[in-house]
């Protein structure tokens, strides 16, 4: 991402600090993490210490200073999906991708992380991809789940 | 501006408005423990080692006084058994974070506080804020800051900030209430010599 579009986000905001944490989820949602050559500009812009940005930016879970990958997967760990076996749909993932929750892939296909509830419990074990939700997984089922995703 | 008549530890003590309960103490000569405070920084309430009792409308609670305000016929007590009790919990608790700290020895003596009731947890950090706060409010470099939350927070130079400011300043290690911050700093410089200087000054 480069400092042009960064700009064009401030200046959608006015360039007014306490929109902060507005500027950074665009930044995060448009490129999927939070390099630091765009924290320096929003620093600059907004008249706002690096310390800080740094502090709000590992706070929130949302954000991410490290690269993503193109797909994100959201094992699901909450109790429900716990007990219908999600630590076995968790394994069968993180053999396939060769990654641990928390981390990305070397060609930043996948990124794996472990939330602890979906909210669609019925559907337990859930892994969701990109916002869709693949429910009532078996270990062998992630293979063919993930198979789809480039 | 008005004045507030409150009572500290059956002391009478008169307070100005948007005082806080620590400030009127410390007036009449009443010592409150305190480990994160400092005249010249904001009240942060982050250690709650000078938590005391406050008495309103018949109700008691616990109150942090270096944030609590003064307010009419209020009634402090800065020594209860309550109190102490708390304050040797909480001294517990940071000192598994920093067991070889002088400050907090010196308190848990005061107290009765075991420093090995509780696991070790060797950050030496017991997030005082007040290195943070010092950097921000006073000298407004912002050179030092938080990371992450809960159990993971930690202090964090900001390497190139660091460089080119701390060296002539390091006027927030003697506040630091253990020896946290000087390891941080020092880990900083050891990471910045081990890097090519040039690349700092390109950026």
């Amino acid at each position: 991402m480069n400092n042009e579009r960064v700009d064009q986000i401030i200046e959608k905001h006015n360039g007014e600090a306490n929109s902060l944490i507005q500027v950074l989820l665009e930044v995060q949602n448009e490129n999927r993490w939070l390099p630091r050559q765009a924290l320096e500009r929003i620093s600059e812009k907004l008249q706002v210490p690096l310390t800080r940005i740094q502090h709000i930016a590992t706070f929130y879970k949302a954000f991410s200073l490290v690269p993503k990958g193109r797909h994100e997967i959201h094992i699901c760990m909450g109790t429900a999906c716990h007990v219908r076996g999600s630590q076995n749909v968790l394994d069968a993932v993180k053999n396939l991708t060769g990654i641990n929750p928390g981390e990305t892939d070397l060609d930043l296909k996948f990124s794996l992380e472990t939330v602890n509830c979906l909210g669609c419990c019925a559907l337990g074990p859930v892994m969701e991809i990109d916002g869709q939700i693949h429910g009532k997984l078996s270990p062998a089922d992630t293979a063919g789940a993930l198979k789809k995703y480039e | 501006m008005t004045k507030t008549l409150i009572t500290i530890d059956d002391k009478e003590v008169e307070a100005a408005e948007g005082m806080t309960v620590l400030e009127a103490a410390q007036s009449v000569g009443i010592a409150i423990p305190t480990l994160c405070h400092n005249e010249k920084l904001e009240p942060y309430g982050g250690c709650r080692i000078c938590t005391v009792e406050a008495e309103v409308n018949g109700r008691k609670k616990l109150v942090v006084s270096c944030v609590y305000p003064v307010e009419q016929n209020l009634v402090v007590r800065t020594r209860t058994e309550k109190v102490n009790r708390v304050r040797k919990m909480i001294l517990e608790l940071l000192l598994s974070h920093a067991p070889d700290s002088k400050q907090l020895q010196d308190l848990a003596k005061i107290y009765g506080a075991d420093k090995d009731r509780f696991e070790k947890e060797a950050s030496f950090c017991i997030h005082c804020g007040l290195c943070v706060r010092y950097c921000a409010e006073v000298k407004k470099k912002n050179a030092v800051g938080f990371i992450n939350r809960g159990a993971k927070r930690e202090i964090n130079f900001n390497p190139e900030l660091a460089v080119k400011e701390c060296w002539n300043c390091k006027e927030c290690f003697p506040l630091c209430p253990t020896a946290a911050l000087q390891a941080a700093y020092v880990f900083i410089e050891a990471q910045i010599s081990s890097t090519p200087s040039f690349e700092f000054e390109k950026n």
